[in-house]
């Protein structure tokens, strides 16, 4: 009988492998392990056996009909899995086709993408990020910054000036309120963004290290120059700050806007209200500061120069610290002999432009889709 | 300003070239701007030449066969060349140009058959060589034009001699940017000093230290100021027996390098003084000056004056004009008058060097819309010691140029000259400014260089200030300026300051625009930058009544144009302009937003001038996604543009609601404040069809916010609220009301209502139609329970609901079936 029940085994382990359906595993339950079949009767007619018999002929029934139940398991889970596959790779897609329901893309403005990229610059420094008003006074715009009451730049011509119909008519202050400062005075829209040096000074003592980016105005309009555009100013002022470290800290700039090649150059020049005054360049990034491209012709970008003019700088005048009156808040305030410091003022659409090779200003400003969409 | 090399190099001549020059003078403070040729490219082939015979060409009326000798080597013969010029006669000495020249507009010469004549070369004129502009006669070298002038050859050249060695056919120009608080580098000798104290070159000594004019009274002439605080100082000298004629070559050469047409040897004397030194100069016709007296006063308000160009300007009192017995002969500084022009009978000459008002000049200028050479550097401040310089240089030149006799004396009004200034310049200083000390004897090897006296002081330097840099040098940190822009900036080296208790990081406020801005970004909008400016229009445009807020505008005294006259009150001009471009190029859909300023005027100026805040606009028009293969995108409205605001405020966690309210701009019906507590943020609606319109818009939505008052109610920390384990209960309620109900009402009904098991009410469906009636709608609420310790069943929050079906049932609801 040990005999039967291992050729039983074995002609059914064979089938079950060759079994190509879950009806035809079931057939062959039925047939081997079902009420009526074979090996289950013998295991139901062990009890009838000699008692020597009965324990070897159990033994093996039963390992035979408990593999073979397995088995079937674990082929029936195996041609479940196929069937699976089979209809799931008939379910298919064309994956090819666009992503749905399409999700619109938005962009910042490049201007913003910028101002944000300088400021996270001058973060990582040590400065904090500053802003003021545009409609400034004609005191913090240029008399504080050191400008003679001649300056040109104070001309209509070069600066817009707000309409002050109240200064016709001087109003009388409010009672119980001493005469506002600023009503007798000229208000511009700033021409700069230097004017928030000396309001910096008046808030914060020093050790001070600020940026303020903002928006300034000029009455000039073509494609390098239109009449709003974006500054991030630069202030830092502490006991012993010198022109060598604001070319440190330009060259950090430099190199985090343009690349880790980059180098700085300062140039002498002239504003009133630094001394000394330097205008930056920045190595050429487009020709590696050679003036020339590879094939010999002459770099497009800094005009065969291996600079760009990138920003103005220089140590702050001591006259800008003689406008800064001491007070609660700046204590102990900004005297020249203590302290000293640099400033810088850059343009953001110059920088934009030179980076990212934007030709025209007014295209920053027509706000077209096919601008916006680029950035 | 264009300086040319080989007029620079007359005065100080480094062993360097052109770009190391370039190099010097930009890295020192004179930033060269382009560097220009001026004259042939290259001097070969250029050669004086002796005329030996002249005859008549075969075969052209207007042609001459020219036997030339070029001082050709023994063995070769004199050179044939065909010349057209009248003038051309034996005995001259000319400038010829040889077979393979390149003349000035890089044409190659060629031997060449003119009617048969084989012509090996070309007699030139001076405007072939670009050194004057006559060109209807060949340039003759006789001694008349060659002996005078610092260029002095003293006899005919020889033949062969090369040109470039007797004419300054070539030179390369500098264009140099000046800064403005140099005027005295508005001269070539103010440059040559320069780049004497940049390349350690030597210097020539001033061209003016040799006057042959002299001091004291004039007879003949008088000069009158009557406004010294306009003219600090007016001089002037007589000149007898000019005759008026040509300049010479070598300085009709000079003017044109430099970018000035040459007209008549006095005016180009008075051109050329003024490149050489910086001071302008004017020459009168004394006999045409009506008294020979000039007076020089203020005009008067509305004062009008013909000047030369033939227009009638207006003056005003700020203004300065010349008066002679006749009345006003020129604008001080500006322009002269024809009346009083130098013609080509002049034969006596008064010669006006003038210190004006920088300042005034500028305003003139500018009123008048007159610019002119003399004006740029007028305007900039000259100091009255120029004025002798420039008549000394002058002087000279109407001697030699113009066989003129000076008078005796100078008229010399207005000025005191003053004592000069002595700064003190520490050592210790120039370190702590530049980072890096410079040695005491190289500070005053550089402050000698630019004509400043030092004296050892016991902690520096004490130093006297030439008169020409006193109103640029005024300080000790001037001169620290002085010493590193020579020593060289460029070589400082990089350091970090010390940054002392500096920890930089963004305010709550300036990351709340942040978030705000990529919010918006993040949801398919693009950011625009529009315009600080609008038009005074756009006030009507948005339907803006005569009283409303919004119109108290802050407004421009010298706007670009009218339509940049006003700044803007809201952002939504900028969005509706920049929607209207792109409607027009690039299709219906827009979704767009603006972080920026808006500006109101204020009563009272204040702390701040005007009232500036910081808005986010937010516009919306068309479809809010790209168009799909599986489903429509949603369209711009009310309710498109309330998600995009709900998205951005519930991001930065503000507690928010809205309230019906209507704009001037808005759709009545469908338009609300934005409220964060009783604090009003913005607004948000549908635009008024009639506004969209305006801007060839479509169905649009927007809203605006002010940044500001945002950021007062984001809060800055989130405080962790725990969340209970078991899980939540949803039940559904449908209620059918009348419409006037508003949906925050019914869910602010319900959470009275539902007591503290009720987590949360929302609508999620709405329906109006036949089957709930006129005037109804109904209501799908989907109601939120949660117990802090255990999972809520039905009959748990039975109560709860029925009180809520009840106080649904006072806002006039019920069930729906």
């Amino acid at each position: 009988m040990i005999e039967r029940i291992a050729e039983l085994r074995g002609q059914a382990e064979a089938e079950i492998a060759a079994a190509g359906s879950a009806e035809a595993l079931q057939e062959l339950r039925v047939r081997y392990l079902g009420r009526k079949a074979e090996l289950p009767q013998m295991l139901r007619g062990v009890a009838r056996l000699a008692p020597e018999l009965r324990g070897a002929v159990g033994k093996a029934a039963n390992q035979a009909r408990q593999a073979l139940d397995a088995l079937i398991e674990q082929r029936s889970s195996q041609l479940g899995g196929e069937e699976l596959h089979e209809r799931l790779r008939a379910d298919r897609v064309d994956v090819t086709l666009p992503g749905a329901p399409a999700q619109p893309v938005g962009r910042l403005h490049l201007l913003t993408t910028m101002r944000r990229e300088l400021e996270d610059i001058f973060l990582g420094l040590g400065f904090t990020v500053m802003e003021g008003p545009e409609i400034e006074s004609v005191h913090y715009n240029f008399d504080a910054l050191n400008h003679s009451p001649t300056h040109p730049a104070r001309a209509r011509t070069d600066t817009f000036y707000i309409a002050r119909p109240d200064l016709l008519a001087p109003s009388e202050p409010r009672p119980g309120q001493p005469p506002s400062p600023l009503a007798a005075e000229e208000l511009v829209l700033r021409t700069h963004t230097s004017p928030m040096q000396v309001r910096a000074m008046e808030a914060h003592p020093p050790p001070l290290y600020v940026v303020i980016p903002g928006r300034v105005y000029r009455p000039d309009s073509d494609a390098t120059h239109t009449p709003q555009f974006h500054q991030i100013e630069g202030l830092a002022v502490d006991e012993d700050i010198t022109l060598a470290d604001l070319k440190g800290t330009l060259l950090m700039f430099a190199r985090a806007v343009f690349g880790d090649r980059r180098d700085v150059r300062l140039r002498p020049h002239f504003f009133p209200f630094t001394e000394p005054s330097v205008e930056v360049d920045v190595s050429c990034f487009h020709c590696a500061g050679s003036g020339f491209l590879r094939d010999g012709a002459r770099c497009p970008l800094c005009k065969g120069e291996g600079w760009l003019e990138v920003l103005g700088a220089g140590e702050v005048d001591p006259n800008v610290y003689s406008h800064v009156p001491t007070s609660e808040a700046n204590a102990p305030g900004y005297d020249p002999e203590k302290v000293q410091g640099f400033a810088w003022g850059m343009g953001v659409e110059r920088i934009a432009m030179l980076k990212h090779g934007v030709p025209d200003l007014r295209l920053y400003y027509e706000n077209d889709l096919r601008f916006l969409e680029q950035f | 300003m264009r300086v040319p090399l080989t007029w620079l190099r007359e005065y100080c001549d480094p062993p360097l070239d052109v770009r190391a020059i370039e190099q010097r003078l930009t890295l020192t403070g004179t930033k060269v701007e382009a560097i220009h040729r001026h004259g042939v490219p290259d001097v070969e082939g250029f050669v004086v030449g002796h005329v030996l015979d002249v005859q008549p060409h075969p075969d052209a009326d207007r042609l001459r066969v020219c036997t030339v000798d070029l001082g050709a080597a023994q063995g070769e013969g004199p050179a044939t060349i065909v010349c057209g010029a009248p003038n051309v006669a034996t005995g001259q000495t000319v400038a010829v140009a040889q077979p393979g020249a390149v003349m000035p507009d890089g044409t190659k010469l060629e031997r060449a058959k003119l009617r048969g004549v084989v012509s090996e070369g070309m007699i030139l004129a001076e405007n072939e060589l670009e050194i004057g502009t006559g060109g209807e006669g060949i340039l003759v070298l006789d001694e008349l034009t060659l002996d005078a002038g610092p260029r002095r050859c003293g006899a005919v050249p020889r033949p062969g001699t090369p040109l470039a060695d007797v004419l300054p056919i070539a030179t390369d120009v500098l264009e140099l940017e000046i800064t403005p608080n140099r005027p005295d580098c508005l001269g070539v000798y103010g440059v040559a000093r320069e780049l004497h104290a940049a390349t350690g070159a030597t210097l020539a000594p001033e061209p003016w230290l040799a006057d042959p004019g002299s001091a004291g009274s004039v007879d003949g002439a008088q000069v009158v100021v009557e406004c010294p605080d306009l003219c600090p100082r007016f001089t002037a000298r007589v000149f007898e027996n000019v005759s008026i004629g040509p300049s010479p070559p070598w300085l009709k050469a000079r003017l044109m390098a430099a970018g000035q047409r040459p007209i008549n040897n006095v005016v180009d004397i008075t051109n050329y003084a003024m490149l050489l030194t910086g001071q302008p100069l004017h020459a009168f016709d004394l006999d045409r000056v009506a008294g020979a007296k000039l007076t020089v006063r203020r005009a008067r308000d509305g004062e009008q004056l013909q000047t030369l160009d033939g227009q009638a300007r207006e003056l005003d009192s700020e203004m300065v004009v010349i008066d002679d017995a006749d009345g006003p002969t020129s604008i001080a500084g500006l322009m002269g008058g024809a009346r009083s022009e130098v013609a080509p009978d002049t034969t006596r000459v008064l010669l006006e060097v003038a210190t004006w008002d920088g300042p005034g000049i500028h305003r003139a200028s500018w009123r008048l819309g007159l610019r002119s050479e003399a004006s740029s550097r007028f305007e900039k401040g000259l100091q009255p010691e120029q004025c002798m310089h420039a008549q000394a240089v002058a002087t000279r030149l109407m001697i030699d140029c113009c066989g003129a006799q000076p008078a005796a004396g100078t008229i010399d009004v207005a000025w005191e000259p003053a004592a000069p200034q002595v700064l003190r310049l520490r050592e210790a200083r120039v370190r702590a400014i530049l980072g890096v000390p410079v040695a005491m004897q190289r500070q005053t090897e550089i402050l000698r260089a630019l004509d400043f006296a030092g004296e050892p002081a016991p902690d520096g330097l004490d130093v006297t200030v030439p008169p020409l840099r006193r109103d640029d040098v005024t300080r000790e940190v001037d001169l620290i300026e002085e010493v590193a822009r020579i020593d060289g900036v460029d070589r400082l080296p990089a350091t970090l300051p010390a940054r002392r208790g500096a920890a930089g990081m963004l305010t709550h406020a300036q990351r709340v625009r942040r978030a705000a801005e990529d919010a918006m970004a993040a949801r398919g909008l693009h950011e625009i930058v529009g315009w600080s400016f609008a038009e005074p229009g756009l006030l009507d445009r948005l339907l803006l009544a005569g009283d409303h807020a919004m119109r108290n505008v802050v407004r421009l005294e010298n706007p670009l144009s009218d339509t940049q006259s006003i700044m803007r009150p809201t952002l939504l001009g900028s969005l509706l302009d920049a929607a209207q471009h792109n409607v027009a190029r690039n299709g219906p859909d827009i979704a767009i937003f603006e972080s920026g300023t808006v500006y109101r005027a204020t009563g009272a100026h204040d702390e701040r001038a005007a009232d500036e805040h910081h808005g986010l606009g937010v516009l919306v028009s068309g479809s809010l996604a790209p168009r799909s293969w599986r489903a429509a995108p949603a369209q711009a409205d009310f309710f498109a543009v309330k998600a995009l605001l709900t998205a951005l405020l519930d991001q930065l966690h503000v507690d928010w609601s809205v309230q019906p309210r209507t704009w001037p701009f808005l759709h009545p019906g469908r338009s609300a404040v934005v409220l964060a507590g009783e604090q009003t943020l913005g607004f948000v609606g549908e635009l008024h069809p009639l506004v969209a319109g305006a801007w060839d818009l479509q169905r649009t939505a927007a809203f605006a916010i002010d940044v500001g008052k945002l950021a007062a109610v984001a809060p800055e920390a989130i405080p962790f609220v725990a969340f209970p384990a078991v899980p939540s209960l949803r039940q559904d309620l449908a209620v059918i009301l009348p419409d006037a109900v508003p949906a925050a009402q019914v869910i602010a009904s319900a959470r009275g209502a539902g007591g503290e098991t009720l987590q949360d009410v929302s609508v999620f469906d709405v329906y109006a139609g036949e089957q709930v009636g006129e005037g109804r709608r109904s209501l799908a609420l989907a109601l939120s329970f949660r117990s802090a310790d255990r999972t809520l069943t039905d009959e748990d929050v039975a109560p709860a609901r029925e009180r809520i079906v009840a106080a649904l049932g006072e806002l006039g609801g019920e069930l729906r079936g």
